[in-house]
């Protein structure tokens, strides 16, 4: 299967392989023999788990990406990660406030930020993860929820932060805070919400349940969206 | 007109009775003050050694987004941010080799910065290129033996190469505020350093200064202190409470924002203030002068 594949050596935890050219860092691996537990996931780029560190031949700059997504170049230098060791720390969200003085609380080590970008740089999603760990840092919430909402917290920005910040963790609590505290309220949720609880469609659900799969796909391929 | 205005991390949280009162105070100036999109803290104090240029990033990097704005005059509130920033400026003119290295370093960001591209101006500086003629016309309220004493500290004077006035004798606070009807008092102590950061590690050389300069205040008849500084702003209120602790025949006297005096006489509404962030509550004396 591969003789008319051009290959290309790589270098995996420091052993030699010769890998099939145009593969991601992945698929290389696998082809070199490893069975992958930890470290992968979706192998989609959705998910966040593959982070990888490597280093191009002739470059002396370490990279990251996703090992999903990367593909090897040849002389490449690879060095899977099972997992971030970052500090997560443990808060309840129903006590807290949506301000500086929480993330000053949970994350002091976001004021440490001299803005010099390299999160920003090691983020494969492409987000400005420096602009929001400096929303964070003057209070704004929201302006952080929104920077970092693409975040699939493969922890790349972390592993390289000479400030120790913890950018990922810090977004996900950005977030979590503007969800429950600053976020517009939809009354209609909440209406919805005590209607499924009170079992107004309970009928309905019990009907979709019964039904083949064959009268299901019918259904639903021929319904209308019905909007107020 | 429009200006570009950063106006760093305090004003956000803290100094919200800064940011609160002198924006609509430019408004009445139709100075419209535009603030940077997605500005980075200026890392609070210029980093004075010299082998620590990380630390001069975050000021370059938000006068890079002054210039890549277009509108290159960036309007500072904080004495702290003016200074940091200003003297970002002076350290990128003058030093080509770092400079270079600085570059080297954002070489991903494609903008670079010079030093000449971004004129940084202070508030006051402002209110003084608009002028007293200009400022009196705005005035709506008229107050009678209200003492100001304004007070510098360090970072708008000093040093000199970014003063906003001479660093020794500085006037610039008083002539704003005497166009806009305003007595103030001279007090030998109006140019001392509050010990800004010791508060962190020695907070008794605060104590020390904070005692000194409010004593000196008060002696000469203020009824307020202004000022344009949010850590002078924190030493001088809030430490005050911790002196009245140890000495019970300390005199204690109210801090504003000069910003928040001028707004409170041309009539802008009072609720921008924010009276709640101050320690020393300095509503009593604005209701007996008709401030309030």
């Amino acid at each position: 299967m591969t003789e008319n594949r051009m290959m290309v050596r790589v270098q995996i935890m420091g052993e030699s392989y010769e890998v099939p050219e145009g593969s991601t860092i992945i698929m290389a691996m696998e082809y070199a023999g490893y069975q992958l537990k930890r470290g992968i996931g979706c192998r989609e780029g959705f998910c966040g788990a593959c982070a990888t560190l490597y280093r191009e031949k002739n470059d002396y700059k370490i990279k990251g990406g996703l090992a999903c997504q990367t593909v090897v170049t040849d002389g490449m230098v690879i060095a899977q990660i099972p997992f971030v060791p970052a500090e997560k720390p443990v808060y309840n969200i129903t006590e807290l406030t949506p301000d500086i003085d929480t993330i000053k609380a949970i994350f002091p080590t976001v004021f440490r930020c001299v803005a010099c970008n390299t999160c920003t740089k090691a983020c494969p999603q492409d987000m400005e993860v420096m602009d929001y760990i400096q929303a964070l840092k003057r209070g704004n919430i929201e302006r952080a929820a929104d920077l970092s909402f693409d975040c699939i917290r493969c922890g790349l920005c972390a592993l390289r932060c000479p400030a120790e910040i913890v950018q990922y963790h810090a977004g996900t609590l950005a977030r979590r805070l503007y969800g429950r505290y600053l976020a517009k309220k939809s009354p209609e949720i909440e209406e919805r919400i005590k209607e499924v609880k009170e079992g107004a469609y309970d009928g309905e659900f019990e009907e979709l349940e019964s039904m083949s799969r064959e009268k299901l796909s019918e259904k639903y391929y021929s319904r209308e969206i019905k909007l107020k | 007109m429009e200006i570009s205005y950063f106006p760093g991390c305090t004003l956000k949280t803290n100094g919200r009775n800064f940011e609160g009162t002198a924006l609509p105070l430019l408004e009445l100036f139709d100075i419209h003050a535009k603030e940077l999109d997605d500005w980075y803290c200026c890392g609070v104090s210029f980093s004075q050694s010299a082998d620590n240029l990380m630390q001069q990033i975050a000021p370059i990097r938000t006068l890079v987004k002054a210039k890549e704005s277009g509108n290159t005059r960036l309007l500072t509130l904080c004495a702290m941010c003016y200074n940091t920033l200003q003297r970002a400026i002076f350290f990128i003119k003058s030093d080509e080799d770092k400079r270079d290295i600085i570059h080297d370093f954002m070489y991903r960001e494609g903008t670079k910065f010079y030093g000449d591209e971004v004129e940084v101006v202070h508030l006051l500086t402002l209110l003084k290129e608009i002028g007293s003629e200009e400022i009196k016309k705005r005035v709506k309220k008229k107050v009678d033996e209200f003492k100001i004493a304004p007070y510098y500290g360090c970072m708008l004077l000093r040093p000199k190469e970014v003063a906003i006035d001479s660093s020794n004798a500085p006037e610039i606070m008083e002539e704003i505020l005497e166009a806009a009807g305003c007595e103030t008092t001279y007090f030998p102590f109006k140019t001392e350093c509050c010990a800004s950061y010791q508060i962190v590690n020695n907070s008794e050389i605060v104590k020390a200064r904070t005692k000194k300069i409010v004593n000196s205040a008060v002696k000469n008849g203020a009824d307020v202190i202004v000022l344009s500084c949010p850590l002078c702003f924190y030493n001088l209120d809030e430490i005050q409470i911790e002196i009245k602790k140890e000495d019970k025949n300390f005199k204690t006297i109210p801090v504003l924002y000069f910003t928040q005096i001028l707004a409170l006489l041309m009539g802008i509404k009072s609720e921008v203030n924010n009276f709640s962030l101050h320690y020393i509550d300095p509503t009593p004396v604005l209701k007996r002068k008709g401030l309030l």
